[in-house]
């Protein structure tokens, strides 16, 4: 048995509201191959954060040992300086620099004021044959593919005498023979004495390449598990990452389902220019009136593209698929038209793309719908107050007045506003991207029952959530997105955490 | 009414009144190093007249930045369009009331061009617009250059910039030498502020909301109509109301109606505080920078007009600097370069507070050089003030 080379103890880390990481512990050997697992919101990406610096010394409590001493980072320059190197699912290379200026970039070959750059070429190479990469180090890193950027990004780690690496999600973008190449490659370095901590969801990946697994869930040590005791199998990893128990936190419905269909869509094919590659491939689906159907799926499986791509389009993807609305077929060129097609979408993101922070209570919650508060382009306040007053009672709004600004508000009513906005529109079919994110079990439960009310109203709701209980505890059935495409259909009598989550990293 | 309560109310919306006690103080100061010349009737009719050309570019401007775009193209659009009114006058004999429309439309339509690459093509405003700032400057020089300074001999032209309403009840026994029609407007613009006010009350009041106290209601009546009677007095004592002023008052008027009670000023607004959940919701972000950036040409075009007017004549150099100073107007009146935020009124009292500043040093004999750093400090002194003013309350 090797020595620890990482030793993380009693580590808890708390944002305002939330118990990020409780008392995790986390150790990994000496040259092994450590996989961490866990769900969305586990606490892995802040377990590595705290880890490399982002989270100093002082935000959270407990100790951390590494290479045999205690370490207080107080941010990733001191990680860094220590022999730990973290990789991030978003690369931080510079696009429009070469190949070896990203390798080096921060820690210049030189003597400290001017750059050599006939050494740092040099060096540049022997770091890309290290990596097992045959490029010409003087290309622009934009106009290499993802698998190599990645591998320029290990040769970056390489080249500050890197003990612990840190990869966070590597081959989430990678095709089969990228990953592949990845995976030996690690192993090669693992040979020449650097220990890799990987963080991933794809559990065959996992399986194959892992010597000791760490499961997180909810903020907490699961459990840590040797491969080469055999104790690894997809099986028992699903249990432990989904090992939660159901509480009775769903308020119960009448189930009116008919069976007239509201919303299908048929080969749904989306390309995004942007990434230059296809991001939702032969989605098929449907949804009839009054039912909620859940999108299950991992974060960044493509369910955001595929609500986005329906309503309205308004990434400008190149879309290829048939659309129909009550048997009707549709193009939605912009949000607008699917408004007006009365079809709502409330993005996952509130903050971000989902409410106007700096505006108030019934600005937000007309917003979408101003039409039916104005006459000929002229707005009518009373109408709008009255309006606003009607939903924020309608769905127990707590705020001080309808003019407070939104940004104030607490994250269960910053969502309630947002879900009045989209009320306001009158819509059929209301999609709802992760409609719980972020806000507490009091404001969840209210959520729950105003989607309960809608249906029963008639309405049509898909719920996009990486919440597999609330998907459970919600659905009547359940779509499963992988990479872009459906994985499966599950109805809910039949559907089980560990089967959703087997579609969703298959 | 206690003094806590008046702190309170102030502390609250002092972001909103800082600016007018900026220009109280600037007022004040004024006056009294230049014995009273400062608030005599003439040179504050003088300075609404110098106000007009900046604040209606500073109008338009404040829904630029509203939208979180910046646009430089305007300045030298203003010179070029003022020319091109110049021309149409003097050298193809067009009547006046067929020149103002027109440079009215081109002045929408060179705003529309600037909106392409940006609204079209994602280009950064900054660019798109610094290209108008030199090929207007270009094409100013271009169209003056055989004629050099085209003189405007058009009475009505001229008048817009340098004549005023004229009097409907001229009178030698009652209040001589007063203008008599501005004292009524003034007296009806109190009373329609009055009842306006009270109307907003009551229906804030039905609707349970946040109303300032009877006692700092009564006062802010009070207060805002001695200010507003004070100002008609002093303007009534020269000739009254300039046309400049009248046009200013207008486009202002209009503008905060549509910012304030139409759909449209909804749009913007929330294009400019959140373009993404705007696009989400339904606004067309392109439809909307098109819009704004085509009524930013349109008052360039008014602008350019009202200063050619005033000098009765179109220069090489007109327009020269104006984007900057109402770009600095609206700043010094309350917009945020982070977008969503920001009133027409606030940069009509931002234009004011900037010309001012000048018309005060000249006054003084103040060298051009500090004029400049003066005018410097007060911008910076204005957004420093809006940054800490706005994270108070946050």
């Amino acid at each position: 048995m090797s020595t620890p080379i990482l030793e993380m103890k009693n580590i808890t880390k708390t944002f305002p509201g939330v118990v990020a990481l409780n008392n995790v512990s986390f150790q990994v050997e000496e040259r092994e191959i450590h996989c961490l697992v866990g769900e969305n919101g586990a606490g892995k990406s802040t377990l590595m954060k705290v880890l490399s610096g982002v989270h100093g010394h002082g935000e959270y409590t407990g100790e951390i040992v590494f290479a045999g001493k205690t370490q207080a980072f107080r941010n990733i320059a001191d990680s860094e300086k220590a022999g730990i190197a973290i990789i991030y699912q978003e690369l931080a290379l510079v696009p429009e620099m070469t190949v070896y200026e990203n390798i080096f970039l921060g820690h210049e070959v030189g003597n400290g004021f001017t750059v050599d750059w006939n050494e740092t070429i040099k060096k540049a190479d022997e770091m890309l044959k290290r990596v097992r990469l045959t490029v010409n180090p003087a290309l622009k890193v934009r106009d290499l593919g993802v698998g190599k950027q990645q591998l320029i990004e290990i040769a970056k780690a390489l080249s500050r005498d890197v003990k612990l690496l840190i990869l966070d999600e590597p081959t989430a973008a990678l095709n089969e023979d990228d990953c592949e190449n990845l995976l030996s490659l690690l192993r090669g370095l693992k040979e020449h004495g650097v220990t890799c901590v990987l963080i991933s969801h794809k559990l065959k990946e996992v399986i194959k390449i892992a010597d000791t697994v760490t499961v997180l869930r909810d903020g907490q040590t699961i459990c840590t598990l040797s491969a080469r005791r055999g104790e690894v199998s997809e099986g028992v990893l699903i249990k432990h990452m989904v090992g939660r128990e159901i509480d009775n936190i769903y308020p119960k419905r009448k189930h009116v389902r008919s069976e007239e269909t509201m919303l299908e869509v048929k080969d749904w094919t989306a390309f995004d220019p942007k990434l230059g590659r296809t991001i939702l491939k032969d989605i098929n689906f449907r949804v009839k009136k009054g039912e909620i159907v859940g999108f299950a799926g991992l974060m960044g499986s493509g369910r955001t593209e595929l609500a986005k791509s329906i309503f309205g389009n308004p990434d400008g993807f190149t879309i290829h698929g048939e659309l129909h609305l009550k048997g009707e077929r549709k193009h939605f060129a912009h949000p607008r038209e699917a408004i007006d097609s009365a079809v709502a979408y409330a993005t996952e993101d509130r903050k971000r793309n989902g409410l106007i922070l700096i505006q108030d209570v019934k600005q937000n919650i007309t917003l979408a719908n101003l039409r039916e508060i104005s006459r000929r382009g002229i707005m009518n306040a009373n109408a709008e107050v009255k309006v606003a007053n009607e939903y924020k009672d309608a769905l127990s709004i707590k705020t001080p007045s309808l003019e407070q600004t939104v940004s104030n508000l607490s994250g269960g009513n910053q969502q309630k506003v947002s879900v009045a906005k989209w009320l306001f529109v009158k819509p059929q079919v209301l999609i709802l991207d992760e409609p719980t994110r972020g806000i507490d079990v009091g404001a969840k439960y209210e959520i729950y029952t105003i989607m309960n009310r809608l249906v029963e109203q008639g309405m049509s709701i898909i719920m996009i959530s990486s919440e597999l209980p609330e998907i459970l505890g919600m659905s009547d059935r359940i779509y499963v997105v992988s990479s872009g495409r459906i994985a499966g259909e599950v109805p809910t009598e039949e559907a089980t955490q560990e089967k959703i989550m087997q579609l969703a990293t298959s | 009414m206690t003094v806590k309560d008046l702190q309170k109310a102030l502390r609250a919306n002092i972001r909103d009144y800082g600016m007018y006690f900026a220009l109280l103080i600037i007022i004040i100061i004024f006056t009294i190093t230049t014995k009273g010349i400062f608030i005599s009737s003439r040179n504050i009719s003088n300075l609404m007249n110098q106000t007009g050309y900046i604040a209606v570019l500073a109008v338009g401007m404040t829904l630029i930045i509203v939208i979180r775009h910046i646009d430089l193209s305007v300045g030298y659009l203003s010179g070029f369009l003022g020319a091109i009114a110049a021309i149409g006058l003097v050298f193809w004999h067009l009547p006046v009331y067929v020149v103002i429309p027109m440079v009215l439309v081109l002045g929408a339509a060179a705003g529309l061009i600037t909106a392409f690459p940006v609204a079209q093509l994602g280009i950064p405003a900054f660019v798109a617009s610094l290209a108008g700032w030199l090929i207007y400057r270009g094409a100013l020089l271009l169209v003056t250059l055989k004629s050099g300074t085209i003189i405007i001999p058009d009475k009505i032209f001229t008048a817009i910039g340098n004549g005023y309403v004229p009097d409907i009840f001229p009178s030698a026994a009652l209040l001589p030498g007063v203008h008599k029609l501005t004292l009524l407007l003034g007296v009806l613009a109190i009373v329609w502020y009055i009842i306006s006010q009270i109307g907003n009350r009551r229906s804030k009041l039905a609707y349970n909301f946040e109303v300032l106290p009877m006692d700092m209601f009564v006062l802010k009546l009070v207060l805002i109509s001695a200010v507003l009677s004070l100002i008609t007095w002093v303007l009534a004592g020269y000739n009254g109301l300039s046309w400049t002023l009248v046009i200013m008052l207008i486009v202002v008027a209009v503008y905060d109606f549509i910012t304030n009670q139409t759909v449209l000023g909804r749009h913007i607004y929330a294009v400019g505080g959140n373009p993404e959940a705007a696009e989400l919701s339904g606004i067309s972000v392109k439809k909307i920078t098109f819009l704004v950036f085509g009524s930013m040409g349109m008052l360039a075009g008014l602008s350019g007009m009202l200063f050619a007017s005033r000098l009765q004549s179109a220069t090489t150099t007109a327009g020269t600097l104006f984007e900057l100073d109402s770009i600095a107007a609206a700043f010094i009146g309350g917009v945020s370069a982070a977008g969503g935020v920001g009133k027409v009124t606030g940069s009509l009292v931002g234009a004011v507070v900037y010309i001012a500043l000048t018309s005060g040093m000249n006054l003084m004999g103040t060298d051009i050089s500090s004029q400049y750093i003066v005018r410097g400090a007060v911008l910076a002194a204005a957004v420093i003030f809006d940054v800490t003013a706005r994270r108070a309350r946050a």
